[in-house]
């Protein structure tokens, strides 16, 4: 929708201007066919230097997410045009089906989870490490680190851990903790947790990162004035830092969100697609590449795609709505008047 | 959609300090370094574990390599399969970060710099486009590079993710270069610089730090990139070392010594990256990218 108004309002100038300068059968002054002409050169330049850009954009991103669409209202394998045109069957089934709704649940419990465990924790942790320590720059680097190293690697790692047989049972046979000793990945009723965990681990360095940078943004003359006024330390943090903090903390957690609900690669690494199902992991983006692609049911899978799509973007616009309006309402509508 | 910009964007001035409370620096290191041991712990498995044989592994989990052994690690390192997959994503990291760089520089030069109809919602439909994931499009993401005769080609996993990587580009370099001051525009019209002059004399060189940030993030993003190379590569010559990864394990899956080498192995070269570059990326998160 936006794509073809985007492209439309940039060419309608271009068709003109280059109509105009074109046609200078006018006596005018030559003063302005030559604005005409840096007219069109101007356009020219635009046209250049966004022209690549906005193709492969539109080629690679918009279009593939409106086939989507398309295709979401076929029954089709994937091969020639598609032509059984199904309707909404492909969504009614999606939404009858007691697998999809084990996925949302799973994702919803990662959305909650991720907020809750990571939050905190980082908010301590960068409260502790924006004080004056040594090494501090060292310090941030290992804790950023999980967060680089990709997900194939983290994921091949931590099954190995995490096997019956594996390391974290061994570590807790060792110091004295055996009865804690569990089937972490294929117990249904811990595994859900155990890829809390895991995700917890790899994405907390990230909002430590970024609570540090929000803190820094804070003006030191606050807590100046505040240790004059005989403030405590934790006074200080309560009543000054978490609430200048708010901004930062609503961005993270808007990014968290829409990151716990395209959850893919980190399940399908550790389960696979089958066994994320009988472990209780699957989640939505999982049960699309499994009852899309790998079951050749491509005219599913894009349905599939299209509800994950609509459930984020709704999330997204209530979010922006109702929690990001103050921080993002002067963002938002300065580009346009520009 | 703001949010990497204000991420990234450049803060006025770089300070150091929170309140200072010396007294409580020691119960800072503790839980600092409980943390940090958090951290690193699965990290120094994965490497540590290389070092040892199936048998000490299966013996002690969680032990220390006793007696060290690089076996692991040489046979992995002349295998010939690493170093393809090695090349492999270090082709398509470097084409993907090129085509981003360039192609989004131009791009936000001219929704910074020039005033036409539309530009707003040119920005808007690249911001937009942070709500599309890859996640979504991947499906129909196949069956546009198959038809397009890209599969099981590197291309046909750097184009995409030249594309997706674009609002994030744009995000963050427009406000880079909508900081140029005018007045040095103008002063390059004086002396006779063309608008595109001006583009390559002057805003190329003074928005190096946003391209250096966005560059940065493009090659993390192809060199972790694990959806898309599962969707387009199949044959195994082609694999990038995520795909390589998972399937040397599943593969290698009894030898679990060797799989701890392979995965290490294909850390060192982000990690090398990331020690490089830590100071950008870490900075240019905490908002200390100095212009």
């Amino acid at each position: 929708m936006t794509t073809s108004v985007a492209l439309r309002s940039n060419e309608a100038p271009a068709g003109t201007g280059r109509r105009t300068g074109g046609a200078d059968g006018s006596p005018s002054a030559p003063a302005r066919r030559a604005r005409k002409g840096t007219d069109v050169r101007t356009r020219v330049e635009i046209a250049v230097l966004a022209g690549p850009a906005v193709i492969m954009f539109v080629g690679f991103v918009i279009l593939p997410v409106a086939l989507a669409a398309y295709y979401g209202f076929y029954k089709w394998q994937g091969y020639g045009a598609p032509v059984d045109f199904v309707g909404l069957q492909n969504y009614t089934v999606i939404f009858t089906d007691p697998d999809f709704r084990a996925v949302l649940w799973h994702n919803l419990f990662i959305v909650i989870g991720s907020l809750v465990v990571q939050g905190p924790i980082a908010i301590v942790l960068a409260l502790l490490l924006n004080q004056r320590i040594r090494g501090r720059g060292l310090i941030r680097v290992l804790i950023f680190l999980p967060y680089v190293i990709s997900e194939v690697i983290v994921g091949t790692g931590w099954s190995l851990m995490l096997q019956s047989s594996g390391a974290l049972n061994d570590l807790l046979q060792s110091i004295g903790l055996g009865g804690l000793r569990n089937d972490w990945l294929s117990n249904p009723d811990i595994a859900l947790w155990t890829l809390l965990g895991i995700i917890s681990w790899k994405y907390i360095g990230f909002a430590v990162i970024l609570f540090l940078a929000g803190l820094q943004s804070i003006p030191e003359e606050l807590f100046e004035a505040a240790q004059l006024d005989g403030a405590s330390y934790w006074q200080i943090q309560r009543r000054i830092t978490l609430p200048l903090l708010g901004p930062t903390l609503r961005i993270w957690a808007f990014l968290s969100i829409i990151g716990s609900l395209q959850l893919f690669d980190l399940v399908y690494i550790i389960w696979g697609q089958y066994i994320a199902s009988t472990a209780g992991t699957s989640t939505m983006a999982t049960y699309m590449v499994g009852n899309g692609r790998l079951s050749g049911n491509y005219g599913y899978g894009n349905a599939v795609a299209v509800v994950i799509f609509l459930i984020s973007l709704v999330v997204a616009l209530v979010y922006q709505r109702f929690v990001l309006r103050r921080d993002t309402a002067g963002a938002l509508t300065e580009k346009s008047d520009r | 959609m703001t949010a990497t910009a204000s991420i990234v964007a450049p803060k006025r001035r770089q300070r150091d300090t929170g309140p200072v409370r010396r007294e409580r620096n020691l119960g800072t290191y503790f839980i600092a370094l409980l943390f940090i041991a958090v951290c690193i712990g699965p990290v120094a498995y994965i490497v540590l574990g290389g070092f040892r044989t199936n048998s000490q592994i299966t013996a002690s989990p969680a032990g220390l390599p006793n007696p060290w052994q690089i076996g692991n690690y040489v046979t992995v390192l002349t295998s010939g399969v690493f170093w393809q997959q090695l090349g492999n994503s270090v082709i398509a990291g470097v084409t993907t970060t090129l085509g981003v760089v360039v192609l989004g520089l131009m791009v936000s030069f001219v929704l910074a710099r020039y005033r036409f109809r539309g530009s707003g919602a040119l920005y808007s439909l690249f911001a937009a486009g942070l709500m599309f994931p890859i996640t979504v499009a991947i499906t129909p993401l196949y069956i546009l590079v198959k038809d397009l005769g890209l599969t099981n080609n590197l291309a046909g996993v750097i184009l995409p993710q030249i594309a997706f990587a674009l609002p994030t580009t744009v995000i963050i370099l427009v406000p880079f270069l909508r900081a140029i001051p005018d007045e040095l525009e103008e002063a390059a019209a004086i002396d006779g610089a063309s608008k595109l002059g001006f583009f390559f004399r002057m805003v190329v060189p003074l928005s190096l730090p946003g391209v250096v940030t966005v560059g940065i993030l493009a090659f993390i993003g192809s060199w972790n990139s694990y959806l898309l190379p599962l969707f387009i590569l199949n044959d195994a010559s082609t694999y990038t070392l995520p795909l390589g990864v998972q399937a040397f394990a599943s593969q290698y899956s009894v030898d679990t010594a060797r799989v701890l080498a392979f995965t290490s192995l294909s850390m060192i070269p982000a990690l090398v990256f990331f020690a490089i570059f830590q100071k950008r990326i870490v900075g240019g998160l905490t908002g200390a990218v100095k212009g």
